[in-house]
């Protein structure tokens, strides 16, 4: 056990945190990396996509939701967690029709960059081909629910930071799908508009701002110069300057 | 949830213009009130048939639990297809997971009222009555009956409750000492996680908060179980009052039962004891005439959500949202309902709380081991010639079970039902305690006869559906299993596939959110180990594709109008 009461250890690395951060906040603010993909600093975490999961002892918890205790010593980088963090990232692949040549989002999908990172070079699994609905009502805000991965980025960015609640989500299990808080159910009909959070916040190319697909040449686009460690420790530096 | 029955019943669906209505009666965002309707199976976005029939699916209790297929052949009489309502909206017919209902034979719900002992002749008349439009209040009365048969009684089937004694004697003795009994009584959880009751009401009742509540959790929907239909026909009055000891030494003024929708049928009666105990003083204000003890108690009804019994989920289900899982830390005790203070407990323990306040903590260990205090009531089903209720005390071996039950040539027995453990002939002299098989109460036993492969098929099937989706490991891959043993079943599994298994489950096991997932591939993982033939009795020497080429072309015929021979492969 570490000698200072307010330090962790991920792999071996002591890390300080304050109370009520999690293992993520801690890991982040060190400039560890926990692969995640519904976590956003400064939204309420949610816990669902469970690439962050980490090992304490026997237990595995998923570093988002988990709060930092004094001597946690905590596994993350290894090669069965990240080997696991493939398959999950795998099954998001599979559950929805991500084709990414043919996706505006290309270069710029953490789904995509997560699979990069992790050294996933097929989907493994059998796709589910599900037939999901496209909403393109809005007149600047395309949905397509085709390529959601559940992550409820765009549902905490609207109820907590925009203040609308436009987004839920809906149904169970494999039929677990977005809606929309308008009377008809269409975007058009809601009160989100293109600088909304919720409108930019998607990892993955389920809510697009229309007219801006090919403004960035790709290979000129975030992740094809980065890997998604950088971007995600650099989201969590910006959040603090926001601070 | 109350408001959404009601419209449910009223319009047989709940069309958008009902959700929003409701929106805005409680001035929620339609999509809340729609992601609600979404998540619960007993509530529908397309009107159902004036007669809405769901048949079981369990093992023990549904349509293919005997030789025929009942559903389909009820369906083929009535010329409808399940899951879509007849055009003229008479009749709709539907699978639902496991009713609790599982000694009683193949049985359904019609309207919300349970049918049981379902046979071919049976099937025709319902048939015929439905036909005729007859109102199920003109049908025979004995169809609707269900007989319970107590068949083993321990510590608490034995004693005679007295309405009102454990009250008595709680606040003659005060708080401290009711609490200091059930805490030495050694009483733990009997929803199958054991947590010991007493320190959990010593929690809650430390937890500062505006308001404290206790919750009964009669969300009773692991197949296999239905000794919680029993007690809450047969035991109310322990139960009610085991909720108001509760309230007592916690401070609450309010508790929840939360009933599953399953057995909406019990309501009326509930409700009398509920009345009965009001008028006898021992629930409302100033309870037994003291000043300051106040408490009632409210029942919600559940819609046909497995994952509301996991506590946190059934907490967001009160209030009046999705049962998804909560994230925990904070727990219930501190953060429950309303985010307040709130004991949860299963209707069992709280019954049993209610003996140990009359009977003492001396009483209750009298029977059972160290570790497991007390009795445990199991509800015995599948392949025996007794099923029913039985009363154990912890650590009855398995093996005596069987034999009590008359259940020969066993080749398995599922025990805390899919969730739980799948244990061969090896393990029956282990024991039922916490310490050793703990369960919530579901035991089936699987004779020699019977497919092992057949069983995972429908508990797969039954965890992809109950799945709340939250998160990825569970809604996809309880999905993937499902598919996988699909595939196996189906002829088309190869070695590798087996190797798949496996390794999914493992990650199902260890990644996911809440214990739904955490113990969704624990039968198949048991099997692997204890039944390996099961899987590999059926697997292909080649490679086989994950999918059937030749269905796949379905759709290609569909558009091209063939069926000939030469748009199949083979």
């Amino acid at each position: 056990m570490p000698e200072n009461p307010n330090t962790i250890t991920i792999d071996g690395q002591e890390i300080p945190f304050s109370v009520g951060q999690t293992i993520m906040d801690a890991a982040l603010a060190a400039k560890v990396y926990i692969p995640h993909l519904c976590h956003f600093p400064g939204l309420p975490p949610s816990g669902n996509c469970r690439l962050c999961v980490v090992e304490i002892g026997k237990r595995s918890v998923a570093a988002c939701i988990t709060p930092a205790a004094a001597g946690q010593e905590i596994r993350n980088n290894t090669p069965e967690l990240n080997g696991t963090r493939k398959a999950i990232t795998q099954m998001l692949f599979v559950e929805g029709n991500h084709i990414c040549p043919s996706c505006e989002k290309t270069g710029n999908c953490k789904l995509q960059a997560m699979g990069y990172y992790l050294g996933m070079l097929e989907d493994h699994f059998p796709q589910f081909y599900q037939r999901r609905e496209m909403d393109a009502s809005h007149a600047e805000i395309l949905l397509d629910r085709g390529r959601c991965i559940l992550c409820d980025l765009c549902v905490r960015a609207s109820r907590d930071v925009d203040g609308k609640n436009v987004f839920a989500i809906a149904g169970r299990g494999t039929d677990a799908h977005l809606i929309v808080n308008s009377p008809s159910g269409k975007l058009a009909d809601s009160t989100i508009t293109v600088t909304d959070l919720a409108a930019n916040i998607c990892p993955v190319g389920a809510i697009l701002i229309k007219e801006q697909g090919y403004q960035v040449p790709i290979g000129q686009r975030i992740y094809d110069q980065h890997t998604i460690r950088e971007i995600g420790l650099q989201e969590n530096i910006a959040k603090k300057n926001d601070d | 949830m109350h408001r959404l029955y009601a419209l449910q019943q009223q319009f047989l669906h709940i069309s958008p213009e009902s959700m929003q209505q409701v929106a805005s009666e409680f001035n929620l965002p339609v999509s809340q009130v729609a992601s609600v309707v979404a998540f619960y199976s007993f509530f529908y976005t397309q009107p159902c048939g004036r007669f809405h029939i769901l048949f079981s699916n369990c093992t023990s209790c549904g349509y293919l639990a005997g030789e025929q297929n009942l559903m389909l052949m009820l369906c083929q009489q009535l010329q409808v297809t399940s899951g879509k309502t007849r055009n003229d909206g008479l009749i709709s017919i539907d699978e639902t997971s496991c009713i609790g209902m599982c000694d009683q034979g193949s049985s359904l719900l019609i309207n919300g009222l349970p049918i049981t002992r379902l046979n071919v002749d049976k099937i025709t008349q319902i048939a015929q009555r439905i036909t005729n439009e007859i109102p199920l209040t003109d049908w025979p009365a004995k169809w609707f009956e269900i007989q319970d048969t107590v068949r083993q009684r321990s510590l608490l089937l034995t004693e005679q409750f007295v309405p009102g004694s454990a009250l008595q004697k709680a606040l003659i003795q005060g708080a401290d000492e009711t609490l200091s009994a059930i805490l030495q009584s050694g009483l733990c959880g009997r929803g199958g996680a054991g947590f010991n009751t007493g320190k959990k009401w010593q929690l809650c009742r430390e937890a500062s908060g505006d308001a404290h509540y206790v919750v009964c959790n009669a969300d009773e929907g692991e197949p296999g179980t239905f000794k919680d239909r029993f007690l809450l026909r047969d035991q109310a009055d322990a139960l009610f009052e085991g909720m108001a000891l509760c309230a007592f030494v916690i401070g609450a003024k309010k508790g929840f039962v939360y009933l599953r929708g399953e057995y909406r049928y019990l309501l009326p009666h509930l409700h009398i004891v509920l009345n009965q105990r009001r008028q006898q003083g021992l629930l409302g204000q100033h309870i037994l005439g003291h000043a300051n003890f106040h408490f009632d108690i409210e029942i919600v009804v559940g819609a046909g959500a497995y994952i509301c019994g996991e506590e946190s989920a059934l907490i967001e289900s009160l209030e009046g949202k999705p049962g998804i899982p909560r994230i925990r830390p904070p727990f219930p005790v501190t953060h429950g309902y309303l985010g307040q203070p709130t004991v949860i407990n299963n209707v069992e323990t709280l019954i049993a709380a209610a003996h140990i306040a009359v009977h003492g903590s001396a009483w209750f260990k009298s029977a059972g081991t160290e570790k497991s205090t007390g009795s445990k009531i199991l509800s015995i089903s599948g392949d025996c010639q007794s099923p029913g209720i039985y009363e154990y005390p912890f650590g009855v071996n398995i093996q005596q079970v069987l034999d009590d039950c008359h259940a020969h040539n066993v080749q398995a027995v599922q025990i805390g039902g899919p969730a739980g453990n799948l244990i061969g002939a090896a393990d029956f002299n282990r024991t039922i305690s916490f310490e050793d098989i703990s369960t919530g109460g579901s035991f089936l036993i699987f004779g020699s006869q019977c497919n092992l492969l057949a069983i995972h098929r429908n508990f797969a099937h039954f965890f992809a559906h109950e799945s709340c989706g939250f998160c990825t490991p569970c809604r996809v891959g309880t999905q993937l299993l499902k598919n996988n043993l699909d595939k196996i079943a189906e002829g088309r599994g190869t070695a590798y596939d087996i190797e798949a298994l496996k390794q999914l489950s493992h990650l199902i096991q260890h990644q996911s959110h809440c214990g739904l997932g955490h113990t969704a591939a624990n039968h198949i993982l048991d099997s692997l180990q204890h039944f390996p033939q099961t899987f590999e009795a059926n697997l292909q020497q080649h490679f086989s594709a994950q999918f059937d080429l030749d269905q796949a072309l379905e759709n290609a015929r569909q558009v091209t109008h063939r069926d000939d021979a030469a748009a199949h492969l083979d």
